[in-house]
């Protein structure tokens, strides 16, 4: 027989069978009865956000940092639009989170009550998945449900709008095994010829490369060991997306490093001259492929992915592959070993030289200065006085974003937080809180700039309530960076509206809060103040005045090819033109 | 399906390999989208198509298995062959999108739309209109002494070429449903 239960209890009865261990989330009229529940068990930890935005972007963390689908709870109307922004980041960069929405009662839908919002109609192209539920009896099924379409096939934000009167309602529960998930079952094996055809290709091709995205980290842990053994035995170069970053660690042997819009230059101009190319679970983004006309323009390109509305979508590749890539890379080094080990060793040997060549050009270099800050240098410093550390990193958006991306190693998947394919200033706070959540013990750094910090900055009052020591590492330049350099570069370095005025003192701003402010401007204090910052058991704000004018190189500019890369300021002049201007 | 038969949306899903995936050609298809019937399921569908600007032509909806709760959508879109998989691709990726069918590219199929034509006038081009419609099969449902309501099914161009010859004859208006879809044979 099925146990009777209110809507509001079956919430909190799902969520517990599902295993989820904390919640984010701002409580209203909407949902109500559900906080009733939550405070009356212990299983189920509650934080209490500051804004939705935050209890959002923390679920991305928390998801992004352990797997799991993050949960997020929020109230009707407002608090529902608010979770907008953080639903769409989900959705571009692939998470697994679940929005918990209340909703006016079933009777006064449609008569723009108080706090009415039409959220699954907001949220649909937002979201993989969104429910609005009208009967207790469905409930706990929907929710079931969401969990499934959430962490099955390609990953991605689901919601779960519930009216008050259904929280308040009896229902019956269906426990998690009886919820009906037959008829979304995504296809996880690739299809046997297609992997055949990769390994043949994989064996003859001269200058072959591994092009790996953020599919390979939603994949899970297997399938980076997959990733790192089956490089190991081929000796192929490995670049990835931003996304991707941990899949592959930073110090292997075949890492070549971090490819796109300001990738290393090796890396773009291996993706540029390789006659193999082989795509683990990233989507040819115009981050990454440029031009598309000129886009490696002598390769035979495969593309591996769950989503199979990602292959030919920008791209047209040589050889398809529909499946999970932790399965598709399993097969095929399989294949790839008992067809005999085979790679194409002088080709491969000549590819190398010819890499080396283009590592040689050291693009990373920047002049360094004994009186400001180099932003590159402070996080050359954070990189050295964290290593081997139980570390996690999340950015904000913008120049010290890249160069957190070109100057941080990381070793392992689930490491790296960021907001690509959004591109969501205001992501980085709350997501080092959802991190650190999950993962109290380990030391969880905020890669920012002033600008997009102080977006979501009253999150820092979550991290005190409830003693989450995350570091907040600003790069502050007083500049929107990253406009700056295109309005330099675009706009006839006419600085419109790119510079903050009236900044907060951090360092009082930290006191405010009631936890550790640090200022520094000094080089030679740089290495002092981030060991203080490490050494500091609780949330810091880290206010590191670095150059305010330094570009982030290497760029491909908006428009063209990876062969035409700017390397440093020398380069720049003239060099986006009118059609190129038109691209973000 | 035989060899000289092949329409020119034929796919790999044939032996013969006629369509350029590069080709820049728009093509007009009719895709058959069998879907949950569930609340907000076509504005999801709709959804997808606006937000990522591709074209309708036409789309009925209406729910085919009353016990199995599955609503089948036909939709007429047109496009590049590279939009069009991108838009198979994408309706199939949906949560409630139980299967999606190119009747354009799988081979040949049935379309029929139904019209109702409202034509007004006296004498001669009365009594034209309704021989015209006798030709068309197409029946009178309603009549006054100053007009007829024609009621008629056939494909698209059949409907039109219809209301190009009733517009001289005193056209006032017209409705139709879109187009419906199911594949020969089999």
């Amino acid at each position: 027989m099925t146990k009777q239960m209110s809507g509001a209890r079956m919430v909190v009865q799902a969520l517990k069978d599902q295993g989820v261990e904390v919640v984010f989330g701002y409580p209203g009229g909407a949902v109500l009865p559900i906080y009733d529940e939550i405070f009356q068990q212990n299983d189920i930890r509650h934080v209490l956000v500051r804004h939705e935005q935050g209890a959002v972007h923390m679920a991305e963390g928390y998801a992004r940092s352990t797997g799991k689908v993050g949960v997020a709870l929020v109230t009707s109307g407002p608090g529902a639009t608010n979770a907008v922004t953080g639903l769409t980041d989900a959705l571009l960069d692939s998470i697994p989170i679940l929005v918990i929405s209340g909703q006016v009662p079933t009777f006064m839908i449609g008569t723009d009550g108080f706090q009415e919002a039409d959220t699954v109609g907001i949220t649909r192209p937002c979201t993989k998945m969104n429910w609005l539920v009208k009967d207790t009896n469905r409930l706990a099924e929907t929710i079931h449900q969401a969990f499934h379409v959430s962490r099955s096939g390609r990953p991605g934000p689901v919601l779960v709008d519930i009216p008050k009167d259904v929280q308040f309602a009896l229902g019956d529960y269906t426990p998690m095994e009886k919820a009906k998930t037959d008829h979304y079952q995504p296809r996880m094996k690739g299809d046997e010829a297609a992997i055949t055809r990769m390994v043949e290709m994989m064996e003859t091709a001269e200058r072959p490369l591994f092009y790996t995205g953020g599919g390979v980290i939603n994949s899970g842990p297997g399938a980076s060991a997959l990733l790192r053994e089956f490089v190991a035995a081929t000796g192929f170069p490995v670049t990835s997306t931003l996304m991707g970053l941990g899949a592959y660690p930073a110090s292997g042997k075949s890492w070549i490093g971090m490819l796109g819009m300001h990738g290393l230059y090796e890396a773009n101009l291996a993706m540029h001259g390789c006659d193999l190319m082989i795509n683990v679970g990233a989507r040819f983004d115009d981050r990454i492929t440029g031009r598309i006309k000129d886009f490696s323009p002598h390769s035979k390109k495969i593309h591996i992915d769950i989503d199979p509305s990602s292959i030919n979508k920008v791209i047209r590749v040589d050889v398809g592959i529909v499946g999970d890539v932790g399965h598709v890379l399993e097969e095929a080094l399989h294949l790839w070993k008992t067809r005999g080990a085979r790679v194409n060793r002088e080709g491969l040997a000549k590819w190398w030289k010819q890499i080396a060549e283009w590592q040689a050009v050291k693009c990373l270099t920047y002049k360094n200065s004994t009186k400001v800050i180099k932003p590159q240098y402070a996080l050359q410093r954070l990189e050295a006085l964290t290593k081997g550390m139980d570390r996690y990193i999340t950015t904000e958006v913008g120049q010290h974003q890249m160069w957190a991306a070109q100057f941080l190693g990381f070793e392992d998947p689930n490491r790296w937080m960021t907001s690509g394919g959004l591109g969501t200033m205001g992501y980085g706070l709350p997501a080092s809180i959802g991190v650190q959540i999950a993962h109290p013990d380990a030391l969880v750094i905020n890669v920012a700039g002033e600008a997009s910090w102080l977006m979501n900055m009253q999150e820092m009052g979550t991290a005190m309530q409830f003693r989450a020591p995350v570091k907040q590492f600003i790069l502050n330049n007083e500049r929107l960076g990253m406009v700056r350099q295109w309005q330099e570069l675009l706009h006839g370095e006419r600085y419109s509206s790119s510079w903050s005025e009236s900044l907060p003192d951090f360092v009082k701003l930290a006191e405010a809060f009631g936890c550790k402010g640090i200022r520094i401007d000094d080089p030679a204090d740089l290495d002092e103040a981030i060991k203080e910052m490490l050494a500091y058991n609780g949330p810091v704000i880290f206010d590191c005045r670095v150059e305010k004018h330094e570009n982030c190189f290497p760029m491909i500019p908006s428009g063209k090819p990876h062969n035409e890369m700017l390397l440093g300021d020398a380069d720049t002049q003239g060099v986006i033109g009118a059609k190129g201007a038109v691209l973000v | 399906m035989s060899a000289l038969n092949i329409k020119k949306g034929s796919t790999s899903h044939s032996a013969y390999e006629l369509r350029d995936p590069n080709a820049e050609v728009i093509e007009a298809h009719t895709l058959a989208v069998i879907v949950e019937n569930e609340p907000g399921v076509l504005a999801r569908v709709i959804g997808l198509f606006s937000g990522r600007g591709y074209n309708i032509d036409s789309l009925t909806v209406a729910e085919v298995d009353h016990t199995g709760h599955r609503s089948r959508i036909t939709v007429v879109t047109r496009g590049t062959p590279q939009v069009i998989d991108q838009i198979e691709a994408q309706l199939r990726r949906m949560v409630p999108v139980y299967a999606v069918h190119d009747l354009t590219a799988e081979g040949p199929s049935v379309q029929r739309e139904l019209a109702l034509v409202k034509v007004a006038g006296k004498g001669e081009a009365r009594i034209e209109a309704l021989r015209l419609a006798e030709i068309f099969r197409a029946n009178v449902v309603d009549s006054t002494l100053e007009s007829f309501v024609f009621e008629m099914t056939g494909t698209p161009e059949k409907i039109d070429a219809f209301a190009d010859l009733m517009r001289p004859l005193g056209l006032r208006e017209i409705a139709r449903t879109g187009v419906a879809a199911l594949a020969r044979g089999i």
